[in-house]
């Protein structure tokens, strides 16, 4: 295999990840890494390097479209991502501490949790609660649009939101992924926010948080140019083609079977990183 | 949507916000794109091998070199550049949102940003 056939099949690859990500909501950058490192016998760091420049891609195209919509909350945002920026140097910074076989089993259980989460039916935790006086300092209570009209809301549990927020930028400095799971854990249950906003607002955060996990990969020299062009650019217009026919798609179907497929690398990364054949 | 007198409102900085991410996205996808056709064309067929780890030569890792060899239309390095480029999108969003929170006069989220941005130039240039 020469390179412009490794860079080919990549691209279709990545293109597949990232239109599959975009429609069922788990994100491309989650089988970036299990793909590469299981079937192109890439090493983990080049793999997370890389998959952390695919999500900056994703999560900027997306952000910038829901931005514009009104749901996402620019200080919920810009609050968090203290937690999660800081959490992110962490992570990158344990990258280079702990052993490949650590960092593949890590990843497997985040990658598992992930699935799990995304096929649980997601409960809308709000409260009619009086403005929590730390939320109203910071003024994180906004409002978002809905057909009635802007619909307001009250935030709750900042010290909690922002610890999990940290460990969110851990893992995503850690592993190359978003982190999403973790971030709607923590702004739909610990910070009691709408899905619209949890989900936008996440979404916006997604591009700081690994931005700053890639700032330290690229200085160590963790990414690779040959290898992240073909991932960057294949996640990230399957994820535009995705968002352009996510109206008429049956998305339940497809998520079960993308959970399938994460279930499944999941399992097979726990097992090469058990047997070290990673 | 600039206006001279008084303050912005969220609706306004969320335009522009938007703007700015889709702009950085777009610039740094063509320029990838533009590398990324240049290396094919020279190296591809070659063979790769990325199954060892080995860092990247210095002047890929740094912003100076990779700004040289960018220049001088290096076709790894022009690649590398557009994925800078991409880094630097959210980073020139903080940048962006410290200054209108400025304008808005709500200097606690000036502070916030400010912390923000700090580690993001300290993961890129500092560690």
């Amino acid at each position: 295999m020469n390179i412009l056939e490794f860079t080919l099949i990549i691209w279709l690859c990545s293109l597949g990840a990232g239109f599959l990500g975009s429609l069922t909501g788990l994100g491309g950058g989650v089988v970036i890494v299990p793909l590469l490192t299981l079937f192109f016998a890439v090493d983990i760091k080049y793999a997370i390097g890389t998959a952390l420049i695919s999500v900056i891609a994703t999560s900027s195209g997306a952000a910038a479209a829901y931005v514009k919509e009104g749901y996402t909350n620019i200080r919920i945002g810009m609050f968090l991502e203290i937690a999660t920026t800081f959490g992110a140097l962490l992570g990158a910074f344990l990258t280079t501490k702990l052993s490949t076989s650590a960092i593949a089993i890590i990843f497997s259980v985040v990658l598992l949790y992930s699935a799990y989460l995304s096929n649980k039916h997601r409960e809308e935790h709000l409260v009619e609660a009086q403005p929590n006086p730390l939320a109203t300092r910071l003024r994180l209570n906004g409002s978002y649009p809905t057909p009635e009209g802007p619909q307001s809301y009250f935030v709750r549990g900042v010290p909690l939101g922002f610890s999990l927020m940290f460990l969110a930028g851990t893992l995503s400095g850690l592993l190359g992924i978003g982190a999403g799971a973790v971030k709607v854990l923590a702004m739909d249950h610990a910070m009691g926010l709408p899905f619209k906003v949890s989900t936008t607002t996440s979404n916006f955060m997604i591009g700081v948080t690994a931005a700053t996990g890639a700032g330290v990969y690229l200085s160590r020299g963790y990414i690779d140019p040959g290898l992240a062009m073909p991932v960057m650019l294949g996640v990230l217009f399957g994820s535009l083609l995705g968002a352009r026919i996510l109206v008429s798609a049956n998305t339940l179907f497809l998520r079960r079977i993308f959970s399938g497929v994460i279930f499944v690398l999941a399992l097979e990364m726990i097992y090469k990183g058990l047997t070290g054949k990673l | 949507m600039r206006r001279s007198r008084g303050r912005w409102t969220d609706e306004q900085v969320e335009q522009i916000v938007g703007n700015l991410l889709r702009g950085g996205v777009i610039l740094a996808a063509g320029v990838v794109a533009i590398g990324g056709v240049l290396y094919l064309i020279h190296y591809g067929t070659t063979s790769p091998n990325y199954h060892v780890f080995r860092e990247e030569r210095s002047s890929l890792r740094q912003l100076p070199g990779i700004v040289a060899e960018a220049t001088s239309l290096r076709r790894r390095g022009l690649i590398q550049l557009g994925l800078v480029l991409l880094i630097a999108t959210p980073i020139v969003r903080v940048a962006f949102s410290a200054f209108a929170f400025a304008k808005q006069h709500d200097y606690t989220y000036v502070i916030v940003t400010l912390i923000v941005l700090g580690v993001l130039l300290y993961s890129l240039i500092g560690s």
